[in-house]
């Protein structure tokens, strides 16, 4: 399968750092393609570069088959959808998805505003301003204006972040369907691990400008390949160098034979839906244990055994 | 209680003194200045006079075309100067720094290059480029380019303001959606501008049309605006009443137009 999207040995310095090093990605035609990382990890200066608000330090940007990192932004078949949206606050809802259109002097202009308004849900406010809008329409307004360029590659620089935490969830189920109705390949960085797993067909993890592994979620969720993807994908006890997550670790105060080691409650928190109990084993590495939110049977200073089945552990290279 | 003294000085300094002038404006001239009774309205009659109505439309016009090239040239300026990194700080300092003379002083230097015997004619006559003197000095365009020359930094200084405040990333989305730098700067820049460009306009235009002293120079005797007429009136003319009048009336006319131009719902200025 040919890659819509492809960098290859991308690098980018300035003056302090090097934001991004060496990096190489391949991005499949339909996709929904999540970069995920820390901040200052490379993630947006990786989107810039490929927008062309940027220009690598070498390296070459490949889209739909042609090169493309010598272009200026406005001749390069994609869009961005801003962290901030960056609306146009003088024009109206219609102004601002019309923009680009009337910059390419597209045709059926009507039509495909209309299309597109239809599918963000924006019917009837045609005519109102930004500043009139929700958060959660500013962002759809942001999507609409680029989607109806209908881009070789939908660039979203985390466009869940300005949107308030119970909004958030929903629109994740949004954007995931907008995708795959649409058929435009996104490429969305997010440092949000549960954005990335619940909204991605593939992740790549980055880590201090480089990619430190790609991905489907399950894949680098369940295998992960570096201690730091084990690590930023969720809670990872680490015990001799081997890695158990806290939901494969399992905990009671009967010993069930071999393989189980001694440990203290040091604390147990609830999270709700769950209870992690936090145990120090004899050695004094501390071990986190999720166990249902009924089982809150265990105290601070009570004994027990810690155990996991042996498919559970992740070696790993430090 | 803590903004007394505030109001106290405005009524001292503005209240009052344009109160008075109000008043002078329906009294009749003494002989030999000042103002004496009886009441009339013969002042502003007389301001109906075709040869006033051609004074205020020509200080207008100035006004007018000094504003507007105060803008065109001002615009590029600003938008120089909030992209230049850290020279900014230098440029814009050097935009200021000719407040630090005497503005009488620089018109004195506009005359001394714009004579017919000053700097640029004899120039130009020494390299047999004309064989007379170019007429650059005592007419309307001696008269803008001083007003020009004088009022550029209260325009410069707004735009400035408001460029640097644009959000940057508007215009990478202008970009990113097709649009090339210019009509970046047509479609987004110049229009997010517009309170700028109102702040600079009116900054310019008001004191433009008021101007005596740029007028009085560069002009000559042949360009009279309504500034000199009011200065003639108190000085020459010795008919205080009029020249109150006139500028009263230059007050009403320029505050109408200041309102029209207001945006429904914005603050002036």
């Amino acid at each position: 399968m040919d890659a819509i999207l492809e960098l290859r040995g991308i690098s980018k310095h300035f003056s302090t750092h090097h934001a991004v090093a060496d990096l190489s990605l391949s991005i499949a035609p339909g996709r929904f393609f999540s970069l995920l990382g820390p901040s200052g990890c490379g993630k947006t200066t990786t989107l810039r570069i490929i927008a062309g608000f940027e220009s690598p330090t070498s390296g070459e940007v490949w889209l739909g088959g042609a090169r493309i990192d010598g272009l200026p932004p406005y001749h390069r078949n994609v869009n961005t959808v801003f962290q901030n949206y960056a609306l146009f606050p003088h024009l109206d809802v219609r102004g601002n998805i019309e923009f680009g259109l009337r910059r390419k002097g597209a045709d059926s202009l009507e039509s495909r505003v209309k299309k597109v308004i239809e599918q963000v849900r924006l019917e009837g406010k045609e005519s109102r301003m930004p500043s009139q809008l929700s958060g959660g329409e500013r962002q759809r307004v942001a999507l609409a204006r680029s989607l109806v360029m209908a881009p070789d590659v939908l660039l979203l620089d985390e466009p869940l972040s300005a949107l308030d935490p119970q909004l958030r969830k929903q629109v994740r189920a949004e954007l995931k369907d907008l995708q795959r109705h649409t058929g435009v390949t996104f490429l969305f960085v997010t440092h949000d691990q549960e954005e990335a797993l619940s909204m991605s067909d593939q992740i790549a993890v980055m880590n201090r400008g480089q990619v430190e592994q790609v991905g489907t979620p399950q894949e680098i969720y369940q295998r992960p390949r570096t201690r730091f993807v084990a690590s930023f994908l969720g809670a990872m006890n680490w015990i001799d160098g081997i890695g158990v997550r806290p939901e494969a670790t399992r905990i009671a105060r009967e010993s069930p034979g071999n393989g189980a080691r001694r440990a203290v409650v040091a604390r147990s928190v609830f999270l709700g839906s769950a209870m992690h109990v936090e145990a120090k084993l004899e050695g004094g590495e501390a071990v986190i244990a999720e166990v249902p939110a009924s089982d809150c049977s265990f105290s601070e200073g009570e004994s027990v055994h810690l155990w996991w089945n042996p498919s559970d552990e992740l070696r790993l290279n430090p | 209680m803590f903004l007394a003294p505030a109001a106290a000085l405005l009524l001292i300094t503005l209240v009052a003194p344009t109160l008075i002038i109000v008043a002078y404006t329906f009294l009749t001239r003494g002989a030999y200045g000042g103002v004496e009774r009886p009441v009339t309205f013969e002042n502003f009659e007389r301001l109906l006079d075709p040869l006033y109505g051609a004074i205020f439309l020509r200080s207008f016009w100035v006004a007018g075309v000094s504003t507007v090239l105060c803008l065109v040239l001002g615009f590029p300026l600003a938008l120089f100067i909030a992209r230049s990194g850290s020279r900014k700080n230098l440029y814009l300092m050097l935009v200021i720094l000719p407040f630090w003379t005497s503005f009488l002083i620089r018109i004195y230097a506009w005359m001394f290059l714009l004579r017919d015997t000053g700097l640029i004619n004899t120039i130009l006559l020494a390299a047999h480029l004309i064989r007379e003197p170019l007429p650059m000095l005592y007419n309307d365009g001696a008269v803008v380019l001083g007003l020009v020359y004088g009022f550029l930094p209260f325009t410069v200084l707004p735009l400035y303001a408001t460029i640097e405040r644009l959000d940057k990333n508007l215009l990478e989305a202008a970009a990113d959606l097709g649009s090339k730098p210019w009509t970046t700067l047509w479609r987004v820049t110049i229009p997010l501008c517009a309170p700028g460009i109102r702040a600079g306009a009116i900054l310019v235009f008001v004191p433009c049309l008021g101007t005596y002293l740029t007028s009085d120079l560069l002009g000559g005797s042949k360009t009279i605006l309504i500034g000199n007429l009011v200065q003639n009136q108190f000085t020459t003319s010795r008919d205080w009443p009029f020249g109150a009048a006139a500028s009263i009336a230059l007050m009403i006319v320029a505050m109408a137009l200041l309102f029209a131009v207001r945006r429904k719902g914005e603050e002036l200025l």
